[in-house]
């Protein structure tokens, strides 16, 4: 960048209170009808606005194939956020944004509406001074991306004027392996820098996800056992109570791994595992992240060590509920995994040895996102074994939703004359001793687009190394054998239980 | 659940909220802070309903000390105790105690405190009204971390800022200060926009504002330029104007929430700017405990002000 350096007076680090708000700046949303731009992205924006953290003249560009002028999209908007939104609903907040509110009806091969939209970008640069800086939210099925992209760049919208920004927010599935990736981000680069390029994997925006870091890296206590002298394996779960709903036709063959191991989980791992940053930079906390991606080491008997399943009918939460192949618009002789569990081991002097079971599924006992750092046993117990019989190995479980915060099981002695000890937890929950609604994740992300903080989002090098440790394992079950069922409403198929009992241990009950 | 105890020691309230505790089977809570507030039967209510507003955001416990009058010369020598130890649904997200203090008691309030101070957490202290003279030497603000006193609420708000810019310690901070910062970040906000030096500037606010006198001493620290106090009709501060080379950048609130941006060269735009519930701003200050420097700067104004490194 050559612009001159300016330093705002009113400005100071001291200053705490100001909060950071992001630059003058406007947001292009493509498939602004979609239902995430409804149920997040819009009560985002109005949240952030709520809070004071978006810059005065903030404008908010729809573009849909509607028949709608800016007020009907107002009036979208105006609901989305009344139904959705965390903070309460103030009118001059509400004036204050719709103000900078615009509608471009088009298609996505039609030039006539990207002029439109040139001409709406070049019109609110004038009238509320958005000062030329625009990022465009690609909302829309990824078969869309490069359409989009290479209209951007026909009609100049790609290229940020001098001193100005141009950002693309797009979100996953980020190809469905590694060569799709490649060419997916061939495509976007193409147009876009890569540092331009914000991928939004929500779950980096959540604040459990982020303390992770602070936990590990903040603290003295955590991170001299955080290795393989004292961790006997670590399990990371996500796990979904809800069937694939209406998304048939986006699940059936893409399935649980790639839909979920290959970003949420992959990067939960990283960040567990990574050795620490230089800084808390997003180039430091990439280097960190790639190392530990690249050290990722898949089993040898892919067979054994990892399992697919698919949901059978039966009763969920009191609930009867269809199977996976009885799903409306499911081929009844589909593959598609809708759980999968993998066993990883990461290669570098702290991880040796210490296996990562990665889980995901759906229609699972219930919705729940964990990490559990599972210690070894004491090395001598003083303690005869009658006295020790109840108690498990320590653990430290990071919990990141619902219920965020953080639980430690260790073992404590029961009351009475006899020596008896069993395991209890400790507890952290963040609801108790932080903000009862912290920010939504999309909240933080779209702040961080405006700002261009790059912490929080994967980049593509991180992207392309998920794929190359998932592409074996998804070749091997297509060749090898089929999804075995499980039970709606449990945590999974016996030979997941199997797959653990080999190693000699046990999953969690999360 | 409430408890209710009379002429009763530090001890006692200790053990009431221990069973309190037990009794609504929560034997652990995660509190962050203990906020000590200390008033007058009158301002009570108010206060412990902001105070347990924010508690939403900051579980705490909070400890309202009242220090009571007695009608008759006899009771008035004797010293006593009264606490109503409140836990569950009906004290926010933590704990409340409110002390009654009689007689000598009040004048060693301190020694009923400390002993209820959570174990290794912050204690602020905030003075809703009658805050004293020198909040850090005071036997109960020398127990806090953060002591949050209130310009709005004494006769004379502008020889009061003078004592305090006096008496400053680290930890002082007042709500007349909290109330300006949505003001201080849209100014900073326009400032990034319009990206030029400032040559003047003006506040207009109603006669005697704490607030106005505050941002504008801040304006003059950081602008080093001199701020022009303007007198309107109020309520509180209407408008701040920015003179630059290109034009005016001008905030004008001339009433309700709705303020207007004017930048050089740009058509005006409205901006959001409520005035804040008490609530609000004590869940601002809640949310740092360390020394609010800026505070300090913008007490002092600028005469006093060392120059920062970076400029």
């Amino acid at each position: 960048m050559t612009t001159p350096v300016w330093t705002n007076p009113l400005r100071d680090p001291g200053d705490r209170r100001l909060p950071r708000i992001a630059g003058p700046s406007g947001l292009v949303i493509f498939g602004v009808t979609g239902d995430l731009s409804r149920k997040k992205l819009m009560p985002a924006v109005y949240d952030l606005a709520n809070r004071g953290l978006l810059p005065p003249g903030f404008s908010l560009v729809g573009f849909a194939r509607r028949d709608w002028a800016d007020q009907d999209f107002a009036q979208v908007v105006h609901d989305a956020v009344r139904e959705h939104a965390r903070t309460e609903f103030r009118e001059e907040v509400w004036q204050q944004l719709a103000e900078g509110m615009r509608f471009i009806p088009g298609d996505f091969d039609d030039d006539t509406a990207f002029k439109q939209l040139r001409d709406a970008v070049e019109e609110l640069d004038a009238s509320r001074g958005t000062g030329g800086n625009f990022a465009f939210y690609l909302s829309v099925p990824p078969k869309f991306f490069p359409k989009v992209v290479e209209q951007l760049k026909k009609h100049g919208l790609a290229k940020a004027p001098e001193g100005s920004w141009r950002r693309a927010v797009i979100e996953k599935p980020f190809g469905h392996d590694l060569a799709s990736a490649q060419q997916l981000n061939a495509i976007v680069h193409d147009v876009f820098a890569p540092d331009q390029v914000f991928r939004i994997d929500h779950y980096l925006g959540k604040e459990t996800v982020q303390n992770i870091l602070a936990l590990r890296f903040a603290n003295q206590m955590f991170e001299p056992i955080w290795n393989r002298s004292y961790v006997d394996h670590i399990q990371i779960t996500m796990a979904e109570d809800i069937g694939i709903g209406g998304r048939a036709g986006y699940y059936d063959g893409i399935g649980s791994a790639r839909d979920v191991i290959q970003n949420h989980l992959l990067q939960l791992m990283a960040l567990t595992a990574m050795e620490e940053p230089a800084s808390f930079d997003a180039s430091s906390l990439l280097t960190e992240k790639l190392k530990v991606l690249k050290a990722v080491k898949l089993p040898e008997d892919l067979g054994e060590h990892t399992v697919r399943g698919q949901y059978a009918a039966g009763w969920q939460g009191g609930a009867q509920v269809p199977g996976y192949l009885e799903e409306e618009g499911i081929d009844p002789a589909s593959t598609t995994d809708t759980y999968a569990a993998v066993r990883l081991n990461v290669d570098n002097r702290r991880w040796a040895g210490v296996p990562f079971y990665l889980r995901t599924g759906k229609r699972l006992g219930r919705r729940v996102t964990e990490i559990a750092v599972v210690f070894q046993r004491a090395p001598h117990s003083p303690f005869d074994s009658t006295a020790t019989e109840e108690l498990g190995a320590n653990a430290i479980v990071i919990r990141v939703q619902p219920d965020e915060g953080i639980t430690v099981r260790f073992g404590s002695k029961v009351p009475g004359t006899s020596m008896e000890i069993r395991d209890v937890t400790m507890d952290f929950a963040y609801g108790e001793s932080f903000t009862e609604s912290s920010p939504e994740a999309y909240e933080r992300l779209i702040l961080d687009v405006l700002l261009g903080d790059a912490n929080l989002f994967p980049r593509h090098q991180e992207v392309e190394e998920s794929w190359k440790i998932l592409d074996p394992i998804e070749e091997y079950w297509a060749t090898n054998g089929r999804p075995a069922q499980y039970a709606s409403g449990s945590w999974g198929p016996e030979e997941a239980y199997e797959m653990l009992a080999r190693d000699g241990r046990s999953w969690r009950r999360p | 659940m409430k408890i209710d105890l009379t002429d009763t020691t530090a001890s006692k309230i200790n053990k009431a909220l221990v069973q309190g505790r037990r009794a609504i089977g929560t034997p652990a809570v995660g509190m962050v802070l203990t906020m000590v507030i200390v008033t007058d039967e009158e301002n009570a209510y108010d206060a412990l309903k902001a105070a347990e507003e924010a508690s939403h955001e900051h579980p705490s416990r909070t400890l309202l000390v009242i220090k009571r009058h007695a009608r008759t010369p006899r009771e008035r020598t004797r010293s006593r105790l009264d606490a109503e130890v409140r836990v569950g649904s009906e004290a926010g997200t933590g704990e409340t105690v409110v002390l009654r203090t009689y007689g000598e008691v009040s004048d060693h309030a301190d020694s009923v405190v400390l002993p209820l101070l959570l174990p290794d957490a912050p204690v602020v202290v905030w003075w809703p009204v009658d805050a004293p003279g020198v909040p850090s030497k005071d036997p109960l603000g020398a127990l806090a971390q953060r002591r949050i006193t209130d310009l709005y609420a004494v006769e004379n708000p502008l020889r009061t800022l003078e004592d305090r810019a006096r008496s400053y310690a680290p930890g002082d901070t007042d709500l007349a200060w909290t109330r300006l910062t949505p003001w201080r970040s849209m100014l900073a906000a326009a400032l990034d926009q319009a990206r030029v030096p400032v040559v003047s500037a003006a506040v207009e606010a109603e006669a005697e504002n704490p607030a106005a006198e505050l941002l504008a001493r801040w304006l003059e620290a950081r602008l080093r330029v001199p701020v022009d106090r303007v007198v309107s009709d109020g309520p509180v501060v209407t408008a701040v104007r920015l003179g630059t080379a290109d034009g005016d950048v001008v905030i004008d609130r001339p009433e309700g929430p709705l303020a207007t941006l004017s930048l050089p060269g740009q058509p005006s735009r409205t901006l959001a700017l409520k005035v804040r519930s008490t609530s609000e701003l004590i869940a601002e200050e809640l949310r740092r405990l360390d020394a609010d420097e800026m505070y300090a700067v913008a007490l002092r104004g600028e005469a006093h002000e060392e120059t920062p490194a970076h400029v």
